[in-house]
């Protein structure tokens, strides 16, 4: 089964060699599992190594002398702060407050920036940026998403394996910062990020090298071996990213949802001078939200799933963003929006699952968070 | 492919049905929890609750989704697959043994012959694929 109209990424042949589930994510032709399976890939990758395609995510460069000045004005997190060769996660806000997506800011130079956006949204992204680019910006946009294959390898054996193949001391790259460099010989740009709440890389080339990255990977971690590495699904990806209690965008951010809400208050920098929405968010930190993301675990059998509503006695208090099953916590747990007096821990919730109302109660999140 | 046993009968909602006499076992094909990948929980009904045939007797859950499972015949409860609790991943491994899920006292046993057999069964896979 292929649809013609899917856009594909260069590992496309290579997930279905591996036998890959291939599925349609935002128009992209995407595994969402491999035959190991969703629990194995995401205890792999907390117990060894993960490897994922993330090519289908989108890059966009800013260049000139305005970059910063730009990219601040746009973005929520102040870019000022970056020193080159260092990265961090914003979000790109609306006048609302609401955010058009959530993003990664690469800092090269001053005059230099790499944006890297989600794939279902590039393209929203791009007419956003390119629409406030006025006369007076000195700078040039380029859309790169073809120009890129994005592999990320993700675990505590990540490391030790990307670290055999290339001759960059993979340890002086620090959290959230990269290097340019080789692996295996292939120009890339190594990036200490990720996306499971483990150590990790991921890991930019030439979209033509993707498949010998790929496959040299697998090689050296040994895929195939009991422990070694596993080549891993959006469905893990999604259960990891949920356990460390990451937003996917669509879930827990999207256009009215501002990132005031959805706890990343860490990356909403007022102090830093005015920014799309920046008006928008100061009143309503002055003010008080009226919702705010928490965490809850359900205390009977049952799995919360996206969209199911949360109660507390008769009256609906919110609704669930995320919900799955946690692999490797072995619990149920979930995402909500609830009014702020309904989120403090401990509180006790009941959801509605398909017409049950099962009990669950706020906890701290991340859910998962790794022993360093 | 998918593991059809002949001595079978099949649903087109992909439950299978063991008949011995009046009694029928219950459970998913090997094709539905491939489809649905990693089993972690099954909602069942409770022994002695009587159903119709075609109503939902309870869900499976998986890691990405979950799958309502449906009687293909008329009738009582009378015992549930208590040690999927504690190994939902039976259903995965062994859907047709270990991962049977209720018995039931079928209101007419004739009804289980109407179902599909092992090569109609399959016939409905391939051209549903």
């Amino acid at each position: 089964m292929t649809d013609e109209n899917l856009k594909r990424t260069p590992l496309n042949g290579v997930h279905r060699e591996l036998g890959g589930r291939m599925v349609d994510f935002g128009g992209w032709d995407m595994p969402v599992q491999y035959p190991a399976g969703v629990i194995e890939e995401h205890m792999r990758t907390r117990t060894a190594a993960g490897l994922f395609d993330v090519s289908h995510m989108g890059e966009i460069w800013v260049d000139g002398p305005d970059a910063i000045s730009f990219v601040n004005r746009l973005t929520t997190n102040d870019v000022n702060q970056l020193v080159d060769g260092q990265a961090h996660y914003s979000a790109l806000t609306r006048e609302n407050g609401g955010v058009v997506d959530d993003l990664l800011v690469y800092k090269f130079a001053d005059d230099k920036l790499l944006l890297v956006v989600n794939a279902g949204t590039s393209e929203k992204d791009w007419d956003w940026i390119t629409s406030h680019k006025t006369d007076e910006d000195n700078l040039h946009l380029s859309n790169a998403c073809g120009d890129f294959c994005q592999i990320a390898i993700q675990g505590p054996n990540a490391v030790g394996i990307v670290q055999k193949l290339t001759e960059t001391d993979l340890s002086a790259i620090k959290y959230y910062h990269f290097e340019e460099g080789w692996v295996d010989g292939v120009e890339c740009i190594i990036s200490r990020t990720g996306y499971t709440g483990e150590d990790g890389f991921e890991v930019y080339a030439d979209p033509r090298y993707a498949i010998q990255l790929w496959n040299k990977i697998l090689e050296t971690g040994n895929y195939g071996s009991d422990g070694g590495i596993l080549p891993c699904g959006l469905a893990a990806r999604n259960t990891l990213r949920l356990e460390s209690a990451m937003s996917l965008y669509g879930h827990e951010l999207g256009d009215d949802i501002t990132p005031l809400e959805a706890n990343l208050g860490w990356i909403t920098k007022l102090q830093k001078g005015d920014f799309i929405g920046s008006d928008v968010l100061a009143r309503q930190k002055e003010s008080g939200l009226t919702r705010k993301l928490a965490g809850f675990e359900m205390t009977e059998p049952g799995i919360a799933r996206d969209g199911y509503d949360v109660y507390i006695g008769d009256e609906k208090v919110g609704t669930v963003t995320s919900g799955s099953p946690a692999p490797f916590l072995k619990k149920n747990i979930g995402l909500a929006f609830l009014p702020p007096d309904f989120a403090n821990f401990g509180q006790e919730i009941r959801i509605d699952v398909r017409g049950k109302q099962l009990s669950a109660k706020i906890v701290p999140t991340p859910f998962y968070k790794r022993q360093k | 492919m998918s593991n059809i046993p002949e001595n079978l009968r099949y649903s087109k909602d992909h439950e299978w049905v063991e008949v011995e006499g009046d009694v029928a076992s219950i459970g998913i094909t090997d094709y539905a929890q491939h489809s649905l990948g990693d089993v972690v929980y099954i909602d069942m009904p409770r022994v002695g609750d009587k159903l119709s045939a075609h109503e939902a007797f309870g869900s499976v859950e998986s890691v990405k989704a979950v799958s309502e499972i449906f009687l293909p015949v008329a009738g009582e409860i009378v015992e549930v697959n208590d040690g999927l609790n504690d190994a939902p991943e039976a259903v995965n491994n062994d859907p047709y043994s270990a991962g049977w899920m209720v018995k039931v006292k079928m209101d007419n046993p004739g009804e289980a012959d109407a179902m599909l057999s092992a090569v109609e069964y399959e016939e409905y896979l391939s051209a549903s694929a």
